[in-house]
């Protein structure tokens, strides 16, 4: 027993299905999802986060050192900031000579850390290839001290699990999980190829890292507070992957 | 377009003429993979667009690239900015990946790499038909359910895929799979090879529709029911 079908059989709706499958794909590309589909995208991301801090990363894995001769020339090295992409000039403190490093949030022992008591610590210079989110690598010399022995002056308390850090920088801020920042190769540095950190790198003292992409080490920074919530990020909030690990 | 697939496959059990030619778990791979892969170089162009040389900052390598210093047009690219490119590149890298290991496992397991792996042996038929399509030779050689030809491309593409993963792995985590990254020459080079596979895998897609329809158009269909009606019968 047949019966005429209504509407479309089955025959049709495949063809349909062949013809409307590639040309909506066609058409979502140049797209960034769509608000609905971008903040699920978003979300998605926190997985790659997670995979990145609980799977990929290796407390004790060492990025690889290169010889100072494979710096790159310092004109080329690229410098970004944001106060730089919107007024064409670099972040300036009132006064520079009053400058410090506020460490609070949840530590038993809160602190502010000017640059010669900085300077005074144990330092740990490395060269090493700096990875932009962008895609380009430049490899550069750095010194500064290791994030873990100023976690260890301030005692941070059990339930610390991020750090933000805060920067003059238009508002530039960050944030790290504490396993990236207890990392050995993590520094606050204050020197880039020998020379006193340069303004455009983040003068006076900057984050510095091989294992994370340029934009998670903050330049220009102000404070630093141990956290339970995780912190955001001026690029992350708009998008970027938070974890951004190498 | 997935719901389509579903009813032909459905459709493909009241198919009474021709021979079971794909199994569903294959169809559904193959047209995951074809939408997965399109959104990946989508994806993956966006990206590009960001830094379009290869090599360290201000000293490219001598590397072959038409494309350097040139982004991508809008049509071709997926995710709008460099962060929406990022975003939909590690969203799709999962189920791209996933789906290539459940086609791998199913040919492990159902024997059916039998079929599609070529090896030292299908050398010579692969000549021969190298001759038939040139012309040179009248027949067509006797195959099975791929000629060696095919099972030359379908292996080779399995092997792309591979490449295409392991390159982007390297340049994910440079640093906790340094050894991967050394593998191919370091995070520049890897860059590059990964950018490579794009063009490869665009030129096969290219050869692969173009033989589908000026050659056995009945293969789509078999690709989509399971059903294969067309002039090429298999010798096994």
């Amino acid at each position: 027993m047949t019966e005429p079908r209504e509407g479309i059989n089955r025959r049709d709706f495949l063809r349909l299905g062949l013809v409307a499958g590639p040309a909506g794909l066609v058409a979502a590309c140049g797209w960034d999802g769509g608000p609905v589909l971008s903040s699920k995208l978003r979300s998605f991301s926190r997985v790659n986060d997670w995979v990145g801090e609980k799977v990929w990363l290796s407390g004790d894995r060492l990025a690889r050192e290169y010889p100072i001769s494979a710096r790159t020339a310092v004109e080329r090295f690229p410098a970004y900031s944001i106060t730089f992409n919107k007024t064409g000039g670099y972040p300036g403190l009132e006064r520079p000579d009053a400058w410090a490093l506020e460490v609070k949030g949840l530590v038993r022992k809160p602190t502010r850390l000017t640059l010669p008591m900085i300077q005074m610590l144990p330092r740990l210079t490395y060269t090493v290839k700096h990875h932009c989110v962008e895609g380009w690598t430049a490899i550069g010399t750095w010194t500064g001290v290791p994030l873990s022995s100023i976690a260890a002056m301030v005692e941070p308390t059990p339930e610390a699990r991020y750090i933000r850090f805060d920067t003059y920088d238009s508002g530039y801020y960050n944030g790290w999980d504490l396993a990236s920042a207890m990392h050995p190769q993590t520094i606050l540095a204050y020197a880039w190829n020998d020379q006193p950190l340069m303004i455009n790198h983040g003068a006076p003292l900057r984050l510095y890292s091989p294992i994370k992409l340029g934009y998670k080490l903050t330049k220009y920074l102000t404070a630093m507070t141990f956290t339970r919530d995780r912190p955001g990020g001026y690029w992350e909030d708009q998008g970027y992957p938070w974890f951004a690990g190498l | 377009m997935g719901k389509a697939i579903l009813l032909a496959m459905a459709d493909a059990s009241a198919s009474s003429s021709g021979t079971k030619r794909h199994h569903g778990l294959v169809r559904l791979t193959h047209w995951l993979n074809a939408a997965l892969l399109l959104g990946m170089i989508g994806s993956g162009l966006q990206i590009y667009g960001a830094y379009s040389h290869f090599g360290p900052r201000g000293d490219p390598y001598p590397l072959a690239n038409p494309w350097d210093g040139h982004g991508f047009p809008k049509w071709a690219r997926l995710g709008g900015w460099l962060a929406g490119g990022l975003n939909w590149h590690f969203a799709l890298a999962w189920p791209f990946v996933i789906t290539g290991l459940v086609y791998l496992v199913f040919l492990a397991l159902s024997g059916e790499w039998r079929s599609l792996l070529f090896r030292p042996r299908d050398l010579r038929s692969a000549w021969q038909m190298q001759l038939y399509y040139l012309r040179l030779r009248r027949e067509h050689p006797p195959q099975g359910k791929h000629n060696a030809l095919q099972k030359l491309a379908y292996t080779s593409i399995v092997l792309l895929g591979v490449v295409a993963t392991l390159s982007g792995f390297a340049i994910y985590k440079p640093v906790q799979l340094a050894w991967l990254t050394a593998l191919f020459g370091g995070y520049e080079l890897a860059r590059y090879w990964h950018f490579v596979t794009v063009w490869v895998f665009v030129a096969f897609t290219l050869v692969h529709v173009i033989l589908v329809f000026a050659v056995d158009p009945p293969s789509l269909r078999a690709m989509i029911t399971g059903w294969y009606r067309g002039r090429f019968p298999s010798h096994d």
